[in-house]
Formats: structure tokens, C-alpha cells, sequence
């Protein structure tokens, strides 16, 4: 990959923001974390009834990979703003909008990907029914990415602003409800031993949708922000 | 579209009743000049006079309240300004939790690599030798700001946008830019540099522009 060329800058930047991630690797652990502990609490709360615990599980899993996402959003260019990275970025002969996928996708990647990884894990934790696991997991590949393309385009949009927290929050919140219902939807389904193809290739819409105009409304967004 | 300059009688850059205001109040202009190649411009004044803004409108970043901006005689949007226009801010666009070395790498990665240089060799430029593993977070303000000027000799742009460049630095610096700058200008760039007036460019009489509010 020559320097300067498209794919090369690409790389660059998901190597660089990977590198950032593992220098602050200590901090980059704080959602996994989070989700974990959110979804271990509910059995503390509930009780340790397994067919309580089961009905709940996969919307406990869901709200609390959710809610971790939410967490690291407002970083997401937040650093690169302060720096001066932004600037460099716009300025870069790269379409913005191809770079700022890039910035998304490791967002995905070191946020969401390892709480993919230790689902099963959670699952067992609350007695998720085993025939609910697959359709689990595959609802979370393809709302997570969801989440993280929807979290982009609102960042930009309030990044320019301090203290932009709270207005974040109100306007991912609305959008994040229908992924969240789709979600859930595939896997009461299943749980109730209903067809849940529906709810999925309702999110996998949505999905391939905003991986197409998620970056370039986030990259119209972030120059707005900028000026 | 490169080296276009020297063939063509456009000005590298030029400006044109150049105009911003913000909110309504009007920050600077109307602004008219142009530059060619080899020419360093400088532009004066107070605190306050629009001097960065100046620059974050001829970059692009800013769009002009009125007026325009020609690049090589064509009208400026970001998208033409690929491998052109390479702006060194307040902010130095360098990550603090990377070294110097890996914060070049992915400058170079984005913006392409001039001929017969390396990044090695660009920072002993700069004197900053020794310091090629350090992070920059552990670096002076000053020794950053010569991180932010080997990026500046290795990413390949004719016009270099510079605001302030003699912040922060020490009577070594202030010499090390104007060198880069007297270099640039010998290969055919040309240079457009904010100043207070404190430390201005030396050598030669490059022209001025004077910002009043």
C-alpha cells in the first residue's frame, strides 16, 4: 500500500487508532466492564430463578451492551478535536467520509467486538436458553455495528459543543430504541419458539443502509462542527 | 495539476474580495492578493486581527463569507486541494500517547511521502534526534512543535498555511523555519506565516499583509 494512496491511509488510521486504543488500554476496558457488571447485577436483584432469569436475559444483555456503547461515544472524536487531529483529517486528500469509517469501524472493534466475544459468557450467567445463544449473537453483529455507524453521526453533530453529554444522550436515545426493539423482537421469538427471520433482516436493512450514509452524514456533520 | 504553476500564469493562490464575518461581524477583509511560486507572505497583526481565521478560510476549512479563493486558478473546495495545502495550526495535530516516529507514520500514511526522505532523517532535520521513540506527551512545547515541522518537510503540499510557527520555540527554531521556509521556497512552495511580529521571517523581504480590525 503506497503512502498517500486511499487504502493506504486507511490503514494508517485504523493502526494509529488501535495503537491509541492499547496505550490506554486500561481505560479502553472501562465498557466491557461496565456491561458486565450491569448484566451480573440483575441476578443479585431479581433472585437466582432461572426461568425469571431466562425471560430477561437477552434484553439485560442487549440494554447493557447498549448503555456501554454509550459511554465511549462522546470520545470518539473528542481527542482528535482537542489535538488537532481533526483538522489534519479534513484536510487529508482522503474523502472524509472513508476515513471516518475507518475511525468507526475500530470504534466497533475495540468496544463492541469484545463484548460479542464474552456473551456466551453473560448468557450462562442468567440462564439464557441455549437455543436463544446463535440468534443472540447474530443480532449483536449486526446491531452493534448499527449503534456505533447512528453514535458517529450524532458525535459530530455535538462535538463541537462543551459539556455536549447530556444533548448526545437525548439524541442517540431515539434513534437507538428502534435497533434495540428489533433486537429484543428476534429473540423473544425465538424464545417463544416463533419465526424471527423478520426482526433480523429488519436490522441487517438498517445496517447496510447506515453503512452507506452514516459516514457521509457524520463527515457533513463534522465540518459543520469544525467551523 | 502539480507544477502547474510553472507553466501557467495562475497564481499558486489567490484571493479575491476575500471576505468573513462571523455572526454577522465582520472578522476581516475584503482581502485581495496572490501569490506565486517561491513567494513567502507574511501576515501581521494585533491579537485578534482574524490572522487564524485567515488561514482556516485559505485552507479550506472555513468557508469564506464572500469573496473567493483561486488554487492554481481554479476555485477552491476541499476536494482540490489534495497533496497541496498543508496548514500547521495552534493545535499540532499530534497524538500525545505516540511517539514522534509513529505520529509521522501516520501523517505520511495519509498525505504521501516527498522523494529522498525519510522520517528519520526528518526529525535529525529538525534536531530532534535521540527523540524518535519518546512520547510526545513527554516532549517540550517546543520540541512538539519540531515534530509538527518534519511532518511538514515530509507530507508533499506546494502551499504551506503556518500560523505562528515561531511560537514556542527557541532562537535554534526560529532559524530551523526560517531554513525550511528559504528551502521551500527555492523548490517552487510558497509560504503564508502569521506573526505578531515578534519573531518575524529574516531572510529576504518577503511581502506583508496587513490585518486591521
Amino acid at each position: 500500500m503506497r503512502p498517500g494512496s486511499t487504502s493506504g491511509a486507511c490503514a494508517a488510521l485504523i493502526k494509529r487508532d488501535l495503537l491509541l486504543v492499547w496505550r490506554r488500554r486500561g481505560d479502553a476496558l472501562n465498557p466491557v466492564l461496565f456491561a458486565i457488571m450491569v448484566a451480573s447485577l440483575f441476578p443479585f436483584a431479581l433472585g437466582p430463578e432461572p426461568e425469571q432469569l431466562a425471560r430477561i436475559a437477552s434484553g439485560v444483555i442487549l440494554v447493557a451492551l447498549l448503555l456501554s456503547g454509550l459511554l465511549t461515544l462522546d470520545a470518539l472524536f473528542r481527542s482528535d478535536l482537542e489535538d488537532g487531529s481533526l483538522e489534519q483529517l479534513v484536510l487529508a486528500p482522503q474523502p472524509l467520509s472513508l476515513l471516518l469509517s475507518c475511525k468507526i469501524l475500530v470504534h466497533w472493534l475495540t468496544t463492541a467486538l469484545p463484548l460479542i466475544v464474552v456473551t456466551p459468557l453473560l448468557a450462562q450467567l442468567l440462564h439464557l436458553p441455549e437455543n436463544v445463544l446463535p440468534v443472540l449473537l447474530v443480532t449483536l453483529l449486526l446491531s452493534t455495528p448499527l449503534l456505533s455507524l447512528i453514535g458517529a453521526m450524532c458525535v459530530a453533530l455535538t462535538v463541537g459543543m462543551r459539556r455536549s453529554g447530556m444533548l448526545l444522550a437525548l439524541l442517540v436515545l431515539p434513534l437507538y430504541v428502534p435497533v434495540l426493539i428489533f433486537a429484543a423482537g428476534a429473540c423473544n421469538a425465538v424464545q417463544a419458539g416463533l419465526p424471527h427471520t423478520a426482526p433480523l433482516l429488519w436490522l441487517g436493512a438498517g445496517l447496510s443502509l447506515s453503512l452507506v450514509l452514516a459516514p457521509l452524514a457524520s463527515a457533513a456533520a463534522l465540518k459543520i462542527s469544525l467551523s | 495539476m502539480p507544477h502547474a504553476d510553472l507553466q501557467t500564469p495562475h497564481p499558486l493562490l489567490e484571493a479575491r474580495a476575500l471576505r468573513f464575518l462571523r455572526n454577522d461581524e465582520p472578522i476581516f477583509g475584503p482581502l485581495d492578493f496572490a501569490m506565486h511560486a517561491g513567494e513567502i507572505v507574511l501576515i501581521e497583526g494585533d491579537n485578534g486581527a482574524g490572522k487564524t481565521t485567515l488561514l482556516k478560510v485559505l485552507s479550506g476549512l472555513l468557508p469564506p463569507s464572500d469573496g473567493e479563493i483561486r488554487l492554481h486558478g481554479d476555485p477552491l473546495t476541499l476536494a482540490k486541494l489534495s497533496h497541496q495545502v498543508a496548514l500547521l495550526g495552534h493545535l499540532l495535530g499530534l497524538k500525545l500517547e505516540l511517539s514522534a516516529l509513529e505520529n509521522l507514520a501516520f501523517a505520511i500514511g495519509l498525505g504521501g511521502l516527498r522523494p529522498r526522505l525519510s522520517p528519520t532523517s526528518a526529525l535529525a532535520g529538525v534536531g530532534l534526534q535521540g527523540f524518535e521513540e519518546v512520547p510526545v506527551r513527554l516532549l517540550s512545547a517546543g520540541q512538539r512543535k519540531r515534530v509538527a515541522l518534519a511532518r511538514l518537510l515530509l507530507v508533499p503540499a506546494s502551499l504551506w498555511l503556518l500560523d505562528e510557527p515561531y511560537a514556542n520555540l527557541d532562537r535554534d527554531g526560529i532559524e530551523l523555519v526560517n531554513r525550511l521556509l528559504d528551502r521551500h521556497a527555492r523548490e517552487g512552495g510558497a509560504a503564508l506565516l502569521t506573526s505578531h511580529g515578534a519573531y518575524a521571517y529574516t531572510s529576504g523581504a518577503p511581502r506583508r499583509i496587513k490585518l486591521k480590525h
